[in-house]
Parts: C-alpha cells; structure tokens; sequence
C-alpha cells in the first residue's frame, strides 16, 4: 500500500493547501480582488481608438474655409483643436514636449486660393513616436476635410469639393515617419522591463531578511532605517542601470532604434526612473510579511504600469480618471521622456514636466517606507 | 563604594511588562546584573525570557516598567545601547549565502570597527574560524554555526552580551567549549545574560533567575535556589522501582518521583513525610531495594517552580502559552 496512488495522501496534501491559502489574507484577497478590479479598470480604461487628440492651428490667415475645417476636425472627436492661433515655434515645442499630438498649418493665402481653385497646401504635422495613437485620426482626415470643404464650396467651385482636388494635404509623421512600431515599443520596453525587475528585486529586500531570520539581528545593531534602506536600494539602482545599457544596445543593433538626444539626459531620467521603482519596491517589502506577498504587490503594480502608462494602448485613448491613474505612475513619464529623447531629441528644458513627477514619487515613496519600517519587532 | 556601585552595574530594571494583545508576556520583571556576572536565565518556554532580553536590547519596547542598561536609559537610547550589547538570537540569523569570513565582515562595517581587516582575521583565529573562513554560512553544523554567531556578537567588543538560548541543538563537546570561552570573555569584564533550559549550563552560570509564566519566581546561586526551595530528595536503587515509582507517587509528602536509570528520585518538601511515605512504599512491594538521602538537583527544583508558578498564576493571566513567540 506504500506505492501506488494514495488518494488520501492526496487529500492530504489539498486539505494544507487550502487551510494554507485561507490564512494568507493577502494571497486570499488577491485571488478574489484582482480578476474583479483589473477587469473592470482595464476593460472600460483601454480604448485602441484614441479621440479628442490635442491640436493646434498654425494659420497665416483665417477665414471662412478654415473655420469650416477646424470645426469639422472638432466634430469628427478625433482632434480637439485648442483656442487661437500659434506659432510655428510654439507648434514645434508642443510636438517635442508632447502636449500637442497634431499641428495643422494653413498657409498665408490659404482661403484665396482654394476660391480660386489652385490647390492650396494643407500641412498636417503628426507626433507619428506612437504609430497606433496617431494613425486612426490621420486615416480619418480626408473625409473630414471633404465634407468641410463640402459645405464652403458652392456653385460652381462644387466640384472640387473632394480633397485630391480642392487642397493639397500634406501629412508628415514626425519623428517616426515610416511609422515602425519598434521605435515606440523600445521605449516602452524599458520602462516595463524595468518596472518588472527593479521592484521585484528590492520588495524582496526585507521580507527576505525577515523570512531567513535575519532581520532580528540586523535590526539588533546599530544600523538606522535610512540606512538600511540607502544600502538596500543603491546596489539595485546599479543593477538597473546595467539592465539599461543592455536594452539600449540591443536596441541600436538590433532595431536600428534612432537616438536624437543626449545620453546623458536619458541616463538623469533612467536615474530618477530607476529611483522610484526601487524605493516603491523597499516600501512594498515593508509593508508585505512574507516574500510570496511582496512578490504579488509587485505584480499588482505592474499591470497597470503596462496598459494605463500608454506603452500597450494610447495614453490619450483612455478616459480622464484613467489618465490620471496613469499619471501617477513613474513608468508613464518614464516612457514618454525616453520616446522624446531617443525620437524627437527632447532636452531637460522639454523634459521638466515629466521629471518633476518622478522625483516627487520617489520621495513620497522613500518617505512612505521610512515611515513604514519597523524599528521594533513590536 | 556608591559612584562604583553604578558603574558596576549593567542591566538594572524594574517593573518591565510587556503584553501581547490580551496576554501578559513579561509581568512586573526587575533584573540587577554587575559587571562580570554571567547570569542564567532559565524558565519553561514561553514564560518570556526571550521577550525579556529583546527588550534589553531595544527591539521590543517594554509597555510598562524602566531601567537601564549600562547606564543607558532602555526606552530613550535604545540606539545607543545597542552598539555596546552583542545579542546572539535563538536562531541562527547570519547569512547563510555569505561565507563565514563575509558574515563577519559584513558585521564589522555595520559596527564601523576600525581596521577591519585585521578585527575579522582576529576573530576569525580567536574562535577557531579560520580554517573555514571561506566556507558558506548555511553548510555549516550547528555547533559552527553557533560558533560563527558567537564570534560576530563579540567581535564589536560589547560590554554585554546576551545570549537567547545558544547552545540548542548543539553536541556536547562544542558547548562545554562554548561556555568555556563564555567563561574566558566574562574574566575580561563582560557580562553575559543567557537564557537555557540545560541544568548543567545553568550550573555554570554565576546566578540563575528563573522566570515563570512572565514573572521571575526564583533567584540567586544555585546552591541558593536548591536551598530555598525546601525540597529534599530520597534515592531509591536497587530492583522494582518501576513499582516503587507507581506506588509512591501518590502518597502524602512526595512532590515528584522521577526514575534516573536504576535510581529513583523522591522529592518532597517535608523531610520526615517523605521518608515515611518511601519507606511505606519498600514495605509494600516487599523490595530489597535501598533508600537514602540524596542531594536535590535543580532540575527538581524548576519543575516544583514551574507547577506552583501555573497552578498560582493561570487564573490571573490566562491560558499559559505553549511557545516562545517569535515574529
């Protein structure tokens, strides 16, 4: 009776598993909470059909034809066309540090000659670093202008209603114009990639000392909390920027992914970036009692840092508290300022709006697990 | 003799209490350890050594009571005391993915020694060590362990050092070495603190206390504490004690009978009860077997302290606790 199959030992075994499972609160509320909550946040937060997409109207002269175009951009959801008129020069910093994801420009005499019927230029300027974001809204303006252009044109100009005839549209997807994918995921990947191991490896950092027994006599000597926390989250800023150095080379040879910026600014936001994850995985590991908990916090995290931070879906595709949610996490400047960086050569002056969030999260998140260590075995 | 007095004074508390939700772990324990004095900490498990000496050394904050360790005050500065306290906790907590040489070397930066070097080869030769300086922690035997874990609780030179039940597990040979070198380190000066359950290691010490249930209920020598137990001990030897046991245990006057071997031990507190229940109980069976007067041990006395501590204290306190609690 030793061999063979023993459907009590079995049963055995099944019986501590669940007895097991129940006492993990943690593990136990996750089984239930995760499915519940990613799926109800991610199913009504994800949208591949991105709308109301930041632009701006660079126009030597207005006029009614303009006006009937902007506002059929307006109708059509896909741009929300902001107030005024700008520059060139703003229109191009908006590009580069992103708050803009189009720019339309009429040239001066535009209204004069699409009356006379001699094909004015219609330049649409589109922040192509997100292929997926940019191209539904592109594919869609065609239509739009005709059926603006529609209404202007009456009488006998009619027949030139149709866009190939009345204006010469011009696209130019900057910063990506064969809109290849791999320039906008190898950004992306770092960040996530990053995200994934750089927290792991620190949430990991205490609850391992407490499980091996050590931890009673760290906390026995004289080390303080911010010490312990410094030599626990350094070495891993290291292991991270290592990580770095790897991905960006496979992505040179392997991708041919451009690099318009500096190194050094990437490796400043890197820097930051790899911060704030590896302090939010120390305060995970303060919080969590076992490794299994923090190893589970950790992927809590990461889901979200994939579709809420704009690397899977388009930011802007999302709905406002979801955008909001996506950008409190470090991971959603991260990937936009490596995507300015390496794309459109954004420098530190572009960057500050996403670097302030960033340095400010790893504060908060150092602060949060200062406060959360135990001096104490209390 | 007074400003001698406090600098001869190590662990000086009063009143310390500690609970735990409901239960009374530590009730009202003061503790007055000199300079040099190895003193024993014995009681059955759970009854609060372990959560005594934590919070000596600042890892537990006691929620009622004072005192000081080496002058330092236990609430306020408790940082402070712990880089004069070594502490050696009950189970083994170097790293065992570090050789023993980076174990000490890891302690040797974390105390900021100086010349560091030099401290850990030291140390290392000290306790014999050095032979297997570069031998992972974790592929050690207990007694290397304990050992290692020794050596890097003294290596910062601590003036007190406390030791939660270091030899469990342990062979005999490397603990008469380890109290052997107990010995040597508390000539030098320091003082030592260790909680144990073995009767031989609480003979070694200079004074035992021992604590019951959260509350200390004996103290002093070990002649001391034999003495003012009150218990006197009749061996029996010869053949049929196993009857003799059964039989003698119930009768008035006998405490507790316990079989060494071909030996019986009769405890009880009343002398002349005692011999006369063992004597009825010879001429019961019939046995040839021999009575005489034997020297109570400690182990004899510790269990008396453990049964009157339980059968006085459990109403008050509650359900006794089974184990030592440990996060």
């Amino acid at each position: 009776m030793s061999g063979g199959f023993s459907l009590s030992r079995v049963l055995a075994l099944m019986v501590k598993e669940f007895i097991q499972m129940r006492r993990d609160r943690l593990t136990f509320a996750m089984i239930i909470g995760i499915p519940i909550i990613q799926l109800v946040l991610f199913g009504y937060a994800i949208n591949l059909d991105p709308k109301r997409l930041p632009t701006l109207i660079v126009a030597g002269d207005g006029g009614p034809a303009s006006r009937a175009i902007v506002a059929a951009m307006e109708a059509s959801g896909y741009f929300s066309v902001a107030p005024g008129l700008a520059t060139e020069a703003e229109a191009n910093e908006a590009l580069i540090d992103g708050s803009a994801s189009y720019v339309i420009t009429l040239p001066p005499g535009f209204e004069r000659d699409l009356v006379r019927g001699s094909r004015p230029q219609l330049l649409v300027e589109a922040d192509a670093t997100d292929p997926a974001a940019t191209s539904n809204a592109l594919g869609a303006l065609p239509q739009i202008l005709s059926s603006a252009l529609k209404r202007e044109l009456t009488g006998p100009l009619a027949a030139e209603a149709s866009v190939p005839s009345a204006v010469d549209l011009v696209i130019q997807r900057r910063y990506n114009p064969e809109g290849i994918t791999a320039y906008n995921i190898v950004p992306g990947l770092l960040g996530t990639i990053l995200t994934m191991t750089t927290i792991l490896m620190t949430a990991l950092a205490l609850t391992r000392e407490i499980e091996r027994g050590t931890m009673e006599n760290l906390m026995a000597t004289p080390a303080t909390p911010f010490e312990i926390m410094i030599g626990k989250i350094v070495p891993y800023i290291g292991f991270g920027l290592v990580q770095v150095s790897v991905i960006l080379v496979c992505a040179q040879i392997l991708f041919h992914v451009p690099m318009m910026g500096s190194f050094v600014v990437l490796l400043a936001v890197t820097f930051l970036f790899i911060g704030c994850n590896v302090t939010l995985g120390y305060t995970f590991s303060t919080i969590a009692r076992n490794q299994m908990q923090a190893m589970q916090m950790t992927f809590f995290w990461f889901l979200p840092s994939i579709l809420l931070s704009g690397f899977m879906f388009p930011f802007r595709g999302m709905p406002e508290w979801a955008q909001l949610i996506g950008s409190a996490l470090p991971i959603t400047h991260y990937i936009r300022s490596v995507r300015g960086i390496m794309l459109k050569g954004s420098g530190p002056a572009d960057l500050t709006g996403e670097m302030w969030p960033l340095a400010a999260f790893w504060l908060a998140a150092g602060a949060i697990a200062l406060f959360r260590y135990r001096r104490t075995l209390d | 003799m007074a400003p001698d007095r406090s600098e001869d004074v190590v662990i000086d508390i009063h009143g310390l209490t500690k609970r735990f939700g409901d239960k009374t772990v530590v009730d009202d324990v003061s503790l007055d350890v000199r300079r040099g004095e190895i003193v024993g900490f014995l009681g059955p498990n759970g009854s609060g050594k372990t959560t005594t000496i934590r919070m000596i050394c600042g890892l537990l904050r006691p929620d009622a009571g004072s005192g000081t360790c080496l002058g330092l005050d236990i609430r306020k500065d408790a940082n402070r005391i712990k880089r004069l306290v070594g502490y050696m906790t009950q189970r083994f907590s170097y790293y065992e993915d570090l050789t023993i040489r980076e174990n000490l070397d890891f302690v040797a930066r974390i105390y900021a020694l100086p010349d560091r070097a030099a401290v850990v080869k030291r140390t290392l030769e000290r306790l014999g060590l050095y032979g297997r300086r570069d031998q992972l922690a974790g592929s050690l035997s207990g007694g290397w362990k304990q050992r290692l874990a020794l050596a890097a609780s003294v290596m910062h030179q601590p003036r007190l050092l406390l030791l939660d039940e270091p030899t469990a597990g342990v062979d005999p040979q490397a603990r008469r070495e380890f109290w052997d070198e107990i010995h040597t380190l508390a000539e030098d000066g320091l003082t030592v603190l260790v909680s144990t359950h073995y009767m031989d290691e609480a003979e070694r010490c200079h004074r035992i206390i021992y604590i019951a249930y959260g509350k200390i209920v004996a103290g002093g020598t070990v002649e001391e504490v034999i003495e003012s137990s009150g218990l006197s001990t009749i061996i029996v030897s010869g053949r049929d004690v196993g009857t003799i046991a059964k039989i003698v245990r119930d009768r008035p006057g006998v405490e507790q009978v316990a079989p060494f071997g071909n030996d019986l031990h009769v405890v009880g507190p009343d002398p002349a009860a005692l011999r006369a229940a063992v004597d009825a109980a010879l001429a019961e069976t019939g046995s040839d077997a021999v009575a005489s007067a034997g020297q109570t041990n400690l182990e004899d006395v510790f269990i008396r302290l453990m049964q009157t501590a339980q059968a006085g204290d459990l109403p008050a306190n509650g359900r006794p606790t089974a184990t030592e609690r440990s996060p």
